[in-house]
């Protein structure tokens, strides 16, 4: 086989593996809006579940979605952003950022299954805090930490080290530093970091079960269970309770998930605008 | 360049009287890296170094790459400290304190007394007129009619006032190279500092923003204690009232400017400013 064919092949072969991953991602979304646009209703999103999810909406989903989501993220962001400028900024490569590392990125590895053990065993019944959207986020919050660690330490070795250097050759601090220059630099890569997490805690269904329950009322605090889409559908498709309204609920998920990623890709392309000009 | 040499040569001749106060002062200073492996090489970047840089002067440093020019520089504010394996030895005095030796030296002061421009400008992501706060900001300055009135006088002075006054607001990062370098200058000054240190300001310039920056510093020397690093040796000429020749990390020779370029001492001097290496 002479170059030119080999590169024509490869090229093609890439093409393919390039275009799977799309079409699968397109098929996707468009059997799941055909399957489940026909009962997507205002009344199916604003209305309480009934009778198990055979009737009524998914209104306290949507609100136990959204305390999760946000819950898990506030904790998260601060430890995992406080966690990677600890590990950029004030050591150097030891030893012990090795090990903080090493342990985060297992974390990463490890089955959300094990963590809903985890959290049930550490916040339901050790904490006494019981099934609630409280427990849910704490075990979220280990569950996506890991990628907020990984993704803000990123950001934050991205800023030039010139810049510091600047800034400490004109009297600031470490601190000073990092809050004036360094993380106004790499707030978009460590909203990004953030981005991901919500979305995986919005999709999350083992360790919520496990820790926030799946009480179908609308919680009215976080110390209450909730059910979150994601296991909303679960359980409704797993024990056959109603299929059309199983794809309604992944309908919304999804839109919510697609809504989230504009959005904020949105900001923060407006915010790297307002950095330029 | 000969009746330029003269002058130069007059004018240190009736200073030479007053030189007695060292605005900086080089104590048997060194400098060294510890490796970064266990059974690694330590690396001597500067040793036994004994010079004096008198105030409103300049003082031209040049040599060839790991001279330990930058590392000079570097030690004056303490920016070496950044540095995990940076071992000093010896000590800088400024107006006769040291810098090294005492422990409670406040080492954000230091750096504001001794302001840098290093060789690339670099612009913070900030406005124009944010740029020249920052330091008065640091330094807990937040009154708005002051800081205006640093900014345009820091701007005045760095002769990048004309040109950036209608646009203060605006991102610093729209600047020129020249312009930015300037901007630097201006940045270094409205800390109001006694030492300017410039680390081959001109480098990444060409030939008419390097001769604005030389003109912005001979005419900041009527303020300033100037320490000018440069690869440039013709630049060295043109500006430093003293020069300063290192090699390897030791001071080979420091005199008047004219001296060096026309009656250095030693041969090692000579073939580098005459480009025979570096």
């Amino acid at each position: 086989m002479n170059s030119r064919t080999e590169e024509k092949i490869a090229v093609n072969i890439l093409r393919l593996a390039a275009l799977s991953a799309i079409a699968v991602l397109l098929f996707v979304i468009i059997y799941v809006a055909y399957k489940g646009a026909g009962s997507l209703t205002m009344t199916f999103i604003f209305e309480n579940p009934r009778d198990m999810g055979r009737e009524g909406g998914i209104f306290s989903a949507i609100v136990s979605t959204f305390y999760l989501a946000a819950l898990s993220s506030m904790i998260a962001t601060p430890l995992g952003v406080g966690t990677a400028i600890y590990l950029c900024e004030y050591t150097t490569e030891s030893a012990v950022t090795k090990i903080v590392r090493f342990g985060s990125d297992c974390l990463a590895g490890v089955p959300s299954i094990i963590f809903g053990l985890f959290g049930f065993v550490l916040f339901v019944i050790y904490l006494k805090l019981g099934w609630c959207l409280l427990s849910g986020a704490l075990t979220m919050t280990f569950m996506i930490l890991p990628t907020i660690i990984r993704t803000s330490e990123e950001a934050i070795k991205s800023v030039s080290y010139e810049l510091r250097e600047a800034s400490y050759s004109l009297g600031a601090t470490r601190w000073q530093t990092i809050t004036k220059i360094v993380l106004p630099q790499a707030v978009p890569g460590i909203i990004t970091g953030v981005i991901l997490g919500v979305g995986r805690s919005i999709s999350e269904t083992a360790a919520v079960i496990f820790t926030a329950g799946s009480a179908l009322a609308t919680p009215e605090s976080i110390l209450e269970s909730g059910r979150t889409l994601a296991v909303h559908f679960y359980i409704i498709a797993r024990e056959g309770i109603s299929m059309e309204r199983a794809f309604a609920t992944a309908l919304v998920l999804i839109i919510f998930i697609l809504l989230i990623n504009i959005i904020t890709y949105a900001l923060m392309n407006k915010f790297i605008a307002g950095k330029k000009t | 360049m000969k009746e330029f040499m003269d002058t130069n040569l007059n004018k240190n001749n009736m200073s030479e009287t007053n030189l007695s106060a060292a605005k900086v002062r080089f104590d048997n200073f060194s400098v060294s890296f510890l490796p970064d492996k266990p059974g690694g090489a330590i690396v001597e970047a500067l040793s036994g170094i004994n010079l004096s840089v008198g105030d409103k002067k300049i003082l031209s440093v040049i040599g060839p790459s790991r001279s330990g020019k930058t590392s000079l520089l570097r030690s004056v504010n303490r920016l070496n400290d950044l540095h995990p394996n940076f071992v000093p030895g010896g000590d800088i005095l400024i107006d006769g304190a040291p810098v090294y030796a005492s422990s409670n030296i406040d080492i954000t002061a230091l750096r504001r007394k001794a302001g840098m421009v290093f060789a690339r400008p670099v612009i913070l992501p900030l406005s124009i007129y944010e740029n020249i706060a920052y330091g008065p900001r640091l330094a807990g300055n937040n009154s708005k009619p002051s800081l205006d009135e640093l900014v345009e006088s820091a701007l005045k002075d760095a002769y990048v006032w004309e040109e950036v006054k209608d646009r203060l607001q605006s991102p610093a990062a729209s600047l020129s190279g020249g312009q930015r370098q300037r901007l630097c200058i201006a940045r270094v000054l409205s800390m109001r500092p006694d030492i300017i240190m410039l680390d081959e300001p001109t480098s990444a310039l060409d030939p008419v923003s390097t001769a604005k920056i030389e003109e912005t510093l001979i005419a900041l020397k009527s303020k300033y204690c100037i320490i000018l690093v440069t690869n440039n040796v013709k630049q060295a000429a043109r500006v430093g009232d003293k020069t300063a020749f290192f090699l390897m990390g030791r001071l080979i020779e420091h005199d008047d400017t004219s001296k060096i370029f026309t009656t250095p001492r030693d041969e090692r001097t000579e073939n580098y400013i005459t480009g025979r290496f570096g």
